[in-house]
């Protein structure tokens, strides 16, 4: 009786994978079953995770492209905590969605939390910040040569400030742009704050001349006058500031960036990823989206399955290598 | 200039004045209070429990409901800090100092009262100083360098003189020393690398403030009742039927009003500076208040002094307003709760920054504006209760001591939802414990907390852009300046001393 149960249900569950199967054959962005998603974010809310996660689940909702979406907020551990325990009730969380970025990367290579990308589905990367380089208003660069040619001089006249510790994003960027450029990345004098508006804030006193940070936390300012965005490490100009140059065309061949994606349970069954992957593609399409993307000032980078997997190994290796040369890696 | 200014004041008074923005102060600032009430619970939490609801709404809306609710939540916090000696917010520790022995000695309504004067006076003065100056008041913010910062919490740090009253300078100097060092745990701001977390995930950000708080405060305190057989609670009881003073009088209105102008002035300047906040203003308004103190006053410090109440409770309320000259004149956030708003901010679709009063004067100045009203919300909404507060130290021990208990751990537990949290709040309850038998403060403790993590991180920062040299100490004026302060106060009882050696002589 009982395998008889089961081996119906296997049926039905065949013939609906099928029919599923054939539903995207015939039209590749056909609906969905996916109707509810809980997004967990690894930070405190007001982060950047918790705009990331909350902004797409706004756009999948008003977009009626998702019937429900919760939001969990579990900080601690630099993030590490919300993956752990993601990983640990894996078998119950298959509805979920884990928000992430770039420092998860740089936080698994330092060891802060033993597990890696690896460890989880990579469903895709659905935005990206590219780096910037900022200066306050009434500073003396204009161009970004400049502060090369400075540090080319004297290295420590050039202090370079950033939302976060040694060794972080803010410090690896500037350090490889500084590499690219043919100085010693290890001379590069960065000075940590513990947070992007203190950080800021520290341009706008003085404290340091450069500020190394997220294209999209400088462009308010840059917008009303405060500051100037001096370069970004986008491949292209970028549409919201055309007028700034890339790292790339002044000659320092650097392009990052910063993506936020999302992650499933680990050995997430195939099709299931498969279904994110096609929701969160819609999602780009829709009016809601973009008015979300906008007023964020976030870029577009959608990458999924193999191609989000192998930028990500790409990056581990990048961002590995400057972390050994500058010695915070073995 | 100036007509820009009036135009923009007249636009906040008619954005404040239409019925939903009103019902939304009165709803932020009662949800505030309420949420700030409850031990455990400050600001942060009750903003953040806010933000879905105005998704939707209006901007000014919206912000003037998330403003109101962290004025309120401030106001709010110092009622469990002198009821039942339970800061729900870093910012109202400094209020249980002597709110809390104030209530014990059976003017509980009367502490209740001053305190709500004084966050209204703190509230409504920062709010005038930021409506004629906000515009310049930008330039103040971003002023201070991190070498200004240090000099500022080595200032902050001579508050510490102001607990030595109790139990010797040796042993206050001793417990910021404590303090010092647990702020060492966790992953070190400046490199990144783990300082004490023995490989745990759990220490890697550090041991909360507010967990420390509330197990060295409150959880101690409601120990230290059941330990105490004879305890007060009973004749204690019999002193508050009467509830011989829910006025203040005009005399001691008189007494308290100097230090209430004093600190909003200096509450209000401390907030403004994103990198100091609320807790740090409400620290240097007591330290200060203490220093400037005849010598009978200071005696009264941390035994109930009603100058030592006032002052830090205006001292946080002022600050807290004074955190949204960063926060709407630069989109610079300079707490938690602020970062939370700015959020919220961008999520509406508006870009903080200088031109925001000029771009969208409506959010701007409806912001400015709804605080007055709020602040008057606030007043009148809490004097009415405060004798029903008040009673609520008649409730039986046997009853008090386990709800203490219960809103204590359940309010650390709602910020993070972390049972290893719990765990060591009872560790260091019992520390602490074993701390305060011996007649050791707990206040210098947490001080040394709050500042070392600033001071450590400023001081270092400040040492890699001196390249090392020592000589950002005297370099600028404003680092100068402050410290000649210190060095004033500290050496003040010395020439009070000298002086008095000479003359007698």
């Amino acid at each position: 009786m009982r395998r008889g149960k089961s081996r119906s249900t296997r049926i039905s569950v065949a013939i609906l994978s099928c029919a599923l199967a054939i539903g995207l054959l015939v039209s590749p962005l056909g609906a969905t079953e996916i109707k509810k998603i809980h997004f967990l974010i690894p930070g405190g809310a007001g982060g950047g995770w918790d705009g990331t996660a909350r902004g797409v689940g706004k756009a999948l909702l008003d977009s009626k492209l998702l019937e429900q979406a919760s939001f969990e907020n579990m900080s601690g551990g630099g993030g590490g905590k919300a993956l752990n325990h993601l990983i640990s009730t894996a078998e119950r969380q298959e509805g979920t969605l884990l928000v992430n970025s770039t420092p998860i990367i740089i936080r698994s290579l330092t060891g802060v939390f033993p597990q890696s990308f690896r460890d989880l589905t990579p469903i895709a990367s659905v935005i990206a910040d590219y780096a910037a380089f900022v200066v306050a208003k009434d500073s003396k660069y204009t161009s970004f040569k400049e502060v090369v040619a400075d540090f080319n001089k004297d290295p420590k006249s050039v202090k370079i400030g950033g939302g976060s510790v040694r060794g972080s994003m803010d410090h690896l960027v500037p350090a490889m742009v500084f590499q690219a450029a043919g100085e010693d990345p290890l001379k590069v004098k960065y000075i940590p704050y513990d947070a992007g508006g203190k950080a800021m804030a520290g341009l706008l006193s003085g404290d340091v001349q450069i500020l190394s940070t997220g294209f999209s936390e400088a462009l308010g300012l840059a917008r009303q006058g405060v500051v100037r965005i001096l370069a970004v490490t986008s491949a292209k100009r970028l549409s919201q500031a055309p007028e700034v140059a890339t790292v790339k065309e002044l000659g320092y061949d650097v392009v990052f960036a910063n993506w936020r994606g999302f992650f499933g349970v680990p050995n997430l069954a195939k099709e299931k990823a498969e279904e994110y992957r096609i929701l969160l593609k819609k999602m780009y399409a829709t009016p809601e989206w973009e008015e979300i993307r906008t007023k964020h000032g976030w870029q577009n980078l959608y990458q999924s399955g193999d191609e989000f997997y192998s930028f990500l190994e790409n990056q581990e290796q990048t961002l590995g290598d400057m972390m050994r040369k500058l010695g915070f890696l073995e | 200039m100036w007509e820009g200014m009036i135009s923009g004041m007249l636009t906040g008074i008619t954005t404040t004045l239409i019925p939903i923005n009103i019902a939304m102060v009165l709803m932020g600032c009662f949800a505030g209070s309420f949420i700030g009430m409850l031990p455990g619970l400050g600001p942060i939490t009750a903003v953040a429990l806010m933000i879905p609801v105005t998704y939707g709404l209006d901007p000014t809306t919206g912000m003037v409901l998330l403003s109101g609710v962290y004025y309120g939540a401030i106001f709010g916090g110092s009622t469990s800090s002198i009821l039942i000696n339970a800061p729900g917010e870093a910012a109202t520790v400094a209020t249980a100092l002597d709110g809390y022995p104030l209530a014990r000695q059976g003017y509980p309504g009367k502490a209740l009262a001053i305190a709500a004067y004084s966050s209204f006076s703190g509230g409504t003065i920062a709010v005038i100083l930021m409506m004629f100056f906000a515009p310049m008041l930008a330039s103040v913010a971003t002023s201070f360098q991190s070498a200004d910062y240090f000099a500022l919490m080595l200032l902050g740090l001579t508050a510490v003189s102001a607990f030595a009253g109790r139990g010797g300078v040796l042993k206050a100097l001793l417990m910021v020393i404590v303090g010092l060092m647990l702020a060492t745990v966790g992953t070190d701001q400046t490199s990144g690398i783990q300082r004490f977390t023995f490989g745990s995930l759990e220490l890697l950000d550090g041991i909360e403030f507010l967990m420390l708080a509330m197990a060295t405060f409150a959880l101690t305190e409601a120990l230290s009742i059941v330990l105490k057989r004879d305890a007060c609670s009973d004749s204690f009881k019999a002193k508050m039927i009467g509830f011989k003073s829910l006025k203040v009088t005009k005399k001691e209105f008189k007494f308290i009003l100097p230090t209430i102008l004093r600190s909003s002035i200096l509450g209000f300047f401390v907030g403004v500076l994103p990198g100091a906040g609320a807790t740090l203003g409400s620290f240097m308004a007591y330290g200060m208040e203490r220093n400037l103190a005849s010598k009978e006053e200071q005696k009264k410090f941390g035994k109930g002094s009603l100058r030592g109440l006032a002052a830090p409770e205006t001292g946080n309320n002022a600050a807290s307003t004074g955190s949204f000259v960063p926060l709407l004149t630069l989109g610079i956030p300079g707490s938690g709760t602020t970062a939370v708003m700015l959020g919220a901010l961008i999520a509406y679709g508006i870009e903080p920054g200088p031109r925001m009063f000029v771009e969208r004067p409506d959010v701007f100045w409806g912001v400015i504006m709804s605080m007055y009203l709020g602040n008057v919300f606030l007043l009148i909404l809490n004097l009415p209760l405060i004798p029903y507060f008040a009673r609520l130290l008649a409730i039986p021990r046997n009853i008090m001591v386990p709800v203490i208990l219960f809103f204590s751990l359940m309010g650390v537990y709602l910020v993070t939802f972390n049972d290893f949290d719990i765990q060591m709040m009872v560790f260091f309850c019992i520390a602490a414990m074993a701390l305060r038998l011996m007649n050791f403060p707990m206040a210098p403790l947490l001080l040394g907390f709050i500042l070392g993590g600033l001071m450590e991180d400023n001081l270092r920062r400040a040492l890699m852009i001196y390249d090392d040299s020592m000589s950002f100490m005297w370099e600028r004026p404003i680092t100068l300046g402050i410290n000649l302060a210190t060095i004033f106060i500290l050496t003040m009882p010395l020439t009070r001393s000298a002086i008095k050696y000479v003359r007698g002589k």
